[in-house]
């Protein structure tokens, strides 16, 4: 089933969050991922690597079908979360991505309250009994999300108006506030200050107590930082996936080294 | 010499300048062009430029002064008995003028001599058959002291058109010898165009701020005299509009501002929904090919004229709306065709295109990466237009609807042909009403004597409309750029 059979060994199939298979992703007549399978496991936080265009960031929107947004984009094989495929007709995208959070790139706050940006997703689905309750659920979110000092006296203020490590950190609350049990991440530190990155990673590293995290980025040192699992992607497949400190010190394939050697990407 | 011919005359010689100009530059620099400090042809159009625009522009105002220094002179000449006010000095000398030009054609068709013309006479020839075998027809005998008139407006002319000519065509040589000589390899020619040309924009620029500075100042000055002849608290707060030219009009703003304010208030109440959720399909549902489609389709209604809507109140819609709520259709609510209801109707039709046109692009131009972080948070893609794309746009749908609402004001044929003339107060959507467009169009058609107030009120229903249609213009460009700054 894997390329490569110290894999097997490791990974402890209790545990697994999403178990991918043979997934396919069409774009019109692109082929933008050949033949991914993977195995995420829970409470870790799971790095995918590679270079721009290798379709990492493709492979991390099947995993909450935002691919579905996309008119031209075709999805075959199986996503395995919990055991269900979620491609199954009898899935709903919208409970789906409920459970299955995700941060975008650029923080994008809804030009709403501080407060309104984390209540978005309890409101909507209908997380709260009270106007207490949902003060709770807000509370907990932010501090979660690391910035409740920084914001709890001007909850009523417009997310818009925070600086940009502080919109990404919302940003995270606003997932985390749904409680989902995978929290998907596309590159959350791209367009951040080191100190703001710092922050984020920090964050991360916190959040993997709860939750199934993947991260996509750019960045190998932050790959090497945050995560505990490696998966290197290199023109639409998946080349090698493994323990991160496997990955960065004694890669198998001489493509993974070559790319975080810096000699391709 | 004729305008035309000048005016050719001018041109050829600046195009004789470009080829002199272009070809002194090549010269100077020996025969390359890479000696020069601009590019050959920028030579050749410094040269053209300096020929044509003094001239033209002496040309033009010549055009205007000219006929304003005779008509001055010649009224010196029509003695101050034989008329007692403006009026009939004005009817006066547009029988000069006719008389002046009728002559011209005379001589023209070969209907007198050219000295003929000049020698005539009231008591030798009659005047009124000469020019009526040309085809001028002349309302009554021409006295001795018009045709004297008319004969020496007919000298003036003739001797400053030929004035005209020789200084147009001094000026135009002038400026091609100047701009020749300054012509060598060095002549920073392409810098001198530059200016030339920057000069032009802002003539251009100014001419059109001080036609709406001119339109706005004629509406305030008729709008003062109004004022004196009719008192501005019975304008603004009277509730009967009831123009009569003997006297005694009541001109009360109030039932005209009222039908306005209803009917933009229906016609918005039509187009704001259906234009909005046109606009939410075409930009968040609609496939690219339906969009492709559906836009120009929908935009094709804003190519109407309104004279067609008028027509399509006048004859389908408001025979239509008799028939439900007339008096056959069994409620009776309705009297005649034409109602508030029929225009306002029709007019949200015609308003639809602006609201749907100017809300997609301003809903399309909400970041996507709002949508991704409303949909990756399992919200459907309603709930995320209801609250996240929506609010986004929301100050600029505001301005969408607003400049809407400017129209609607401002709209004029619909209301003719839908809406009655009949200005009144009321409550029924179903009575005919009439709007400050519609009567500023009957005050003023026909025969307008512009002393009187019955047709000075048109200026001041203008200027109101004028206020308003402006503050919410600005109002509207005032969201809308506070939008923008939000996401640039």
């Amino acid at each position: 089933m894997y390329d490569s059979p110290t894999l097997e060994t490791k990974l402890n199939t209790k545990n697994i969050k999403i178990a991918a298979d043979n997934v396919q992703v069409y774009y019109g007549e692109t082929h933008a991922i050949k033949d991914v399978s993977v195995q995420i496991q829970d409470k870790t936080v799971t790095a995918f690597i590679g270079p721009s265009g290798c379709g990492k960031s493709t492979f991390l929107r099947t995993l909450n079908r935002m691919n579905d947004t996309i008119d031209i984009c075709r999805v075959q094989g199986n996503i395995l979360l919990d055991g269900e495929n979620i491609y199954d007709p009898r899935v709903d995208p919208v409970q789906l991505r409920a459970k299955v959070g995700m941060v975008f790139q650029k923080p994008n706050p809804f030009p709403k309250s501080i407060y309104d940006n984390v209540a978005y997703g309890p409101r909507i689905h209908g997380m709260s009994k009270s106007k207490a309750d949902l003060d709770q659920i807000v509370e907990t979110a932010l501090r979660r999300g690391a910035i409740w000092d920084e914001v709890k006296d001007r909850l009523h203020a417009p997310g818009t108006g925070l600086s940009g490590g502080q919109q990404q950190r919302l940003c995270i609350a606003r997932a985390v506030a749904t409680e989902p049990e995978v929290l998907l991440m596309d590159e959350p530190c791209s367009a951040l200050d080191p100190i703001a990155t710092g922050q984020v990673e920090e964050l991360i590293d916190e959040l993997r107590e709860d939750y199934s995290v993947v991260i996509v980025t750019h960045s190998m040192q932050q790959a090497a930082r945050v995560s505990q699992k490696t998966a290197f992607f290199h023109l639409g497949n998946l080349v090698e996936y493994g323990d991160t400190s496997q990955i960065f010190t004694n890669p198998v394939d001489p493509r993974t080294e070559s790319y975080i050697t810096g000699r391709i990407g | 010499m004729p305008a035309t011919w000048i005016f050719l005359i001018v041109l050829a010689i600046a195009a004789i300048g470009y080829v002199l100009g272009r070809s002194r530059a090549l010269a100077s620099a020996s025969g390359d062009s890479r000696n020069l400090h601009s590019l050959p042809s920028y030579y050749g159009s410094h040269v053209a430029l300096y020929v044509a625009v003094p001239s033209l522009l002496l040309f033009g105002l010549w055009l205007v002064v000219q006929p304003i220094l005779i008509e001055r002179h010649v009224q010196t000449l029509i003695p101050e008995a034989s008329y007692q006010n403006q009026g009939e000095l004005n009817l006066l000398m547009s029988d000069v003028h006719r008389i002046a030009s009728g002559l011209d054609f005379a001589v023209d068709y070969g209907a007198l001599g050219a000295q003929q013309a000049l020698d005539l006479d009231t008591d030798t020839s009659d005047i009124r058959a000469i020019l009526a075998s040309v085809g001028v027809a002349l309302g009554s005998d021409v006295s001795t002291q018009t045709l004297d008139a008319a004969k020496r407006y007919r000298a003036l002319s003739a001797t400053g058109d030929i004035f005209r000519s020789i200084a147009v065509l001094a000026l135009a040589l002038a400026g091609l010898g100047f701009a020749v000589i300054k012509t060598n390899r060095d002549f920073r020619a392409r810098n001198a165009v530059e200016r030339v040309i920057l000069s032009l924009l802002i003539l251009a620029a100014s001419l059109a701020i001080l036609t709406t500075v001119g339109i706005v100042l004629s509406l305030v000055f008729n709008t003062i005299e109004f004022f004196k002849l009719y008192p501005a608290l019975d304008f603004f707060f009277g509730t009967t509009w009831s123009p009569s030219f003997g006297g005694g009009s009541q001109l009360g703003i109030l039932p005209l501002f009222w039908g306005t304010f209803y009917i933009s208030l229906i016609a918005l109440a039509v187009a704001v929904p259906i234009g909005l959720f046109a606009a939410i399909y075409t930009s968040e549902y609609a496939s690219p090919k339906v969009r492709s489609m559906a836009k120009p389709l929908l935009e094709i209604l804003a190519g109407i004229p309104t004279i067609v809507y008028g027509l399509f109140a006048l004859l389908t819609v408001g025979p239509g709306l008799m028939a439900v709520f007339g008096p056959n259709g069994g409620l009776g609510w309705m009297q005649g065709g034409t109602a508030v209801m029929t225009a306002g109707l029709v007019m949200g039709v015609m308003l639809i295109p602006f609201v749907s046109s100017l809300s997609d692009d301003i809903i399309n131009s909400v970041p996507q990466s709002l949508r991704d972080g409303s949909l990756g948070l399992g919200a459907t893609k309603s709930e995320t237009i209801k609250q996240v794309v929506l609010p986004a746009a929301l100050p600029g749908i505001v301005g969408a609807i607003l400049l809407a609402a400017s129209r609607a004001i401002g709209e004029t044929m619909i209301v003719v042909l839908g809406a009655g003339a009949a200005a009144r107060l009321s409550m029924n959507p179903f009575d005919a009403m009439t709007t400050v467009t519609a009567k500023i169009v009957s005050q003023l058609t026909g025969d307008a004597d512009f002393a009187s107030p019955e047709a000075l009120v048109a200026f001041a229903l203008g200027m109101t409309l004028f206020v308003i249609t402006l503050g919410l213009n600005i109002f509207a460009l005032w969201i809308v750029r506070k939008y923008r700054e939000q996401y640039e």
